[in-house]
């Protein structure tokens, strides 16, 4: 299975999901820099963490005008898979191939913190290894991760089964005191109608191999190799 | 020439914890009769343009399609000429 990782100037995240796909998965990966006007050849796409062009203006609102998101809009269209984690999942919400916003946490402070996820279901590519209603650790770390939508979004994210990961304690509650920057729904990670796009704030990729105290990440990329078998 | 003088602000019913901060900030120093303090951002651009309406119709288009991000804010814009 083809994989590939694009970096955009100040991505900080992308040879982490390099290394997981590369070296502990044994996938073929490949970087596709944020300029690239070729077409996206891989099977699946991830659009990393960071801080791209610095977060100015609103985070991921320059980076979604790279000539390469041209190339993933098209790519995502044709029903090609595509992942943005934490500064991904705010190009992917600017670009508009995911609903809502990532406005900056309530608490207005930049939060780096190991944090359990709710996996509401499992009926998605991106989650089939997973068991619905797992409690999982994947790591945060981000200053604007608050995810909103007006209500109707919210109904339509909630009916259709969009939301795949929420905040919660390690015993799965979701409620006010398990949400870290004041989500919608503790909502961590939605995917498109279509169920081809996933964004997520959390880090799987940081939380993939037990010498990192948590594996539970990986169990996503192989959601993805699995359905691809 | 002009300068737009844009002002991006947050919709009125989006919360604001930043102005709500600052707000919590000044009445700790005293100023007891405020409310409802919002922050936004100003964005100054200087247009090499004559004509006071294709000024204004570029000014919309660069909000519209950059500066402004509809699903939590709003905006304003005044044409001063330079």
């Amino acid at each position: 299975m083809k994989f590939g990782v694009i970096i955009f100037p100040a991505s900080n995240c992308a040879e982490d999901c390099y290394y997981v796909l590369s070296s502990l998965l044994n996938q073929n990966t490949k970087y596709f820099w944020h300029k690239s006007s070729e077409a996206i050849d891989t099977d699946v796409v991830i659009l990393p963490g960071g801080f791209s062009f610095g977060d100015y203006l609103r985070c991921g609102a320059i980076a979604r005008f790279s000539p390469v998101m041209e190339r993933v809009i098209e790519f995502a269209g044709k029903g090609g898979l595509v992942i943005g984690i934490c500064n991904g999942f705010q190009i992917l919400t600017e670009s508009g191939l995911l609903p809502g916003t990532l406005m900056k946490n309530t608490c207005l402070k930049f939060i780096c913190s190991p944090q359990y996820l709710k996996v509401e279901n499992n009926y998605s590519v991106f989650s089939k290894k997973y068991n619905s209603g797992d409690v999982i650790n994947c790591p945060i770390a981000h200053n604007e991760g608050n995810y909103f939508a007006d209500e109707n979004t919210i109904n339509k994210l909630e009916k259709n089964n969009q939301i795949l990961f929420r905040y919660c304690d390690e015993n799965g509650n979701v409620n006010d005191s398990t949400n870290p920057n004041g989500s919608v729904n503790n909502i961590a990670g939605i995917i498109n109608i279509k169920g081809n796009v996933l964004g997520l704030m959390p880090h799987p990729e940081r939380s993939s191999e037990k010498i990192l105290l948590c594996d539970d990440g990986i169990k996503l990329f192989k959601s993805i190799i699995e359905f691809y078998n | 020439m002009f300068k737009a003088n844009i002002y991006v602000t947050l919709k009125k019913s989006i919360f604001d914890p930043q102005g709500k901060a600052a707000e919590n900030s000044l009445v700790t120093l005293g100023f007891k009769n405020i409310r409802n303090t919002r922050i936004g951002k100003f964005i100054e651009i200087e247009l090499d343009e004559n004509d006071k309406n294709i000024a204004s119709e570029i000014t919309k288009e660069m909000c519209e399609k950059l500066l402004v991000n509809f699903n939590i804010e709003t905006y304003r814009f005044e044409l001063e000429e330079i």
